[in-house]
């Protein structure tokens, strides 16, 4: 679910298609506002579910290698 | 670029979300499926700003780029600091977020084009500011509810359902006055009454049904997201968000089926509900609470255990306590399993993401179907921080909120801990019965330091 939800971030593109040809002040500035929700929902989303996905392979090796290394 | 690329590329990103949705259908593809979304999305971004002005930069390019780091710079720590227990709301936030983001593009495109837009864009545009608006303000008061900043209990007012009926029909009115007259006025009053109307909506909303609720809020925002598309041309916003929409309908569906009730039912349960009289009444009943050493002498001669968790376990963060006791058990030769409620936590696979990370094996989570007719032959069930999950009141007392909801029958197994921090009753606020059962064994405090007592004693033994 957390996924799907990431995948409406995609409104980003029409974010930015109605920033790009706003006209007025009040256009500009509800399009810049839509990029800016529209960006986090579509980064924050592919990163959390990355984050909860991550918690299945459970093997935290890969940190414990860089570690290791120093 | 050719708009025949440009086409072509945005369907290779439709097909990298169709490819995602899939792969995260199965926990072994999950973490590539997301990646391909990641990179459909990434893609169809990028192309936005070689395509839309035939090359050249877009106007406000500055401008968007730093709108777009801004939201990068909000949205990427959030979600990397967020605790395992809070993600519920952080998911709930930015499906808000995207709602909001796709009502905005929506009356952006209205205003922008004002006369020239034809019928068929204002309606979906009213669409959009209607749909979009609810799953904004409905997300928000979603994470204000699991946040616990505002009352995790359905919120009952006098006259609910009419107040909300006629939120309702207003929101249906002012849309139509958007589409019969046009105007800016009109288009506000629809987005406000709107934004109230998923305030109201969410607000009777409680207990294990919030999960549901969540579910169907993503798939609104998928819709809305399809609806704006249409108003922009956007091929790929109308795939992308129709996708979302129709596999989270289908979710939203399965979770209202796996509580045994109707999607309406779970809506609206609440101004159903009769005022719950056996909460006040059966505080004085005495119940029995045992040590962490009774625990420990119950579970060391049990041939089968099966360890139920619930959001407590997410509070106390006990997922690797909880299970350096099951190998502990394990080694004694006592059979453990896991017993998963759908809705157990706060969002559906909420605790098999918790105990993944404590690296327990998935095939010793046990759905609840399946674990179900394994009760009478367990001998100790341990409940470690739930409760509406195994609620006998489900199934006996009619008119009480989760009434219907199939519940994991801890009750036939042999005898029952419960860790709880207190007598209180769980998030949907209904007293346990199990609780007085003579089986029944409470042993108090956080979920953490009691296991870790438990183990200690189970050791010395």
């Amino acid at each position: 679910m957390s996924g799907a939800n990431a995948i409406h971030g995609v409104i980003l593109v029409g974010a930015i298609v109605v920033a790009d040809h706003a006209k007025t002040d009040l256009e500009l500035g509800l399009a810049l506002a839509a990029v800016v929700l529209a960006t986090i929902n579509m980064v924050g989303g592919f990163v959390v579910t990355d984050r909860m996905l991550q918690m299945f392979k459970g093997k935290p090796k890969a940190k414990k290698d860089i570690g290791d290394d120093k | 670029m050719s708009r025949n690329l440009y086409d072509l590329i945005g369907l290779a990103a439709g097909i990298c979300f169709i490819l995602a949705l899939k792969g995260l259908s199965s926990p072994k593809s999950a973490r590539r499926g997301n990646l391909i979304g990641a990179v459909g999305a990434s893609v169809a971004t990028l192309i936005v700003f070689f395509y839309t002005n035939d090359g050249k930069a877009l106007n406000n390019q500055t401008l968007i780029l730093a709108a777009i780091a801004f939201g990068t710079l909000v949205g990427v720590p959030a979600a990397q600091k967020v605790q395992m227990t809070q993600m519920p709301q952080l998911v709930a936030l930015f499906n808000g977020v995207g709602g909001g983001a796709a009502a905005l593009v929506a009356i952006v495109e209205y205003l922008n084009l004002g006369e020239k837009a034809s019928t068929a864009v204002v309606v979906a545009t009213v669409f959009t500011v209607i749909v979009g608006c609810v799953s904004f303000s409905g997300s928000i008061i979603t994470f204000l509810k699991l946040q616990e900043l505002m009352t995790t209990r359905p919120v009952v007012f006098p006259f609910g359902r009419q107040i909300i009926a006629l939120t309702l029909i207003g929101v249906l009115a002012s849309g139509g006055w958007v589409i019969s007259s046009g105007g800016t006025t009109p288009l506000l009053v629809n987005g406000l009454l709107s934004l109230l109307f998923g305030v109201l909506f969410v607000l009777p909303v409680g207990g294990a049904d919030v999960p549901i609720v969540i579910s169907l809020l993503n798939a609104f925002t998928g819709l809305t997201v399809a609806a704006s598309g249409y108003v922009l041309q956007t091929t790929l916003l109308i795939v992308a968000g129709t996708l979302v929409g129709a596999s989270g309908t289908i979710l939203t569906k399965l979770m209202a089926q796996a509580m045994g009730r109707s999607l309406f039912g779970t809506l609206f349960g609440a101004f159903t509900a009769k005022a719950q009289v056996s909460a006040s009444a059966a505080d004085a009943r005495p119940v029995k609470s045992g040590s962490a050493d009774d625990v420990a002498i119950l579970l060391n001669y049990a041939q089968r255990v099966v360890i139920v968790p619930g959001f407590g376990l997410a509070v106390a963060q006990a997922q690797h306590t909880v299970r350096e006791l099951a190998d502990l058990l394990a080694s004694k030769g006592v059979e453990v399993a896991y017993g998963i409620h759908p809705v157990a936590g706060r969002m559906p696979g909420h605790m098999n993401v918790l105990l993944a990370e404590a690296n327990v094996p998935y095939e010793q989570l046990v759905e609840m179907e399946e674990i179900n007719p394994t009760f009478p032959q367990t001998d100790v069930v341990l409940v470690v921080g739930a409760n509406d999950v195994v609620n006998p009141a489900a199934k006996t007392t009619p008119g009480c909120p989760i009434y219907g909801m199939p519940i994991l029958d801890v009750a036939l197994a042999g005898n029952v801990i419960f860790l709880k921090r207190s007598m209180r009753p769980g998030f949907a606020g209904i007293e346990n019965e199990l609780l007085y059962e003579t089986k029944t064994t409470l042993l108090f405090g956080d979920a953490k330091d009691s296991l870790t007592k438990v183990v200690s004693a189970l050791k010395a033994l």
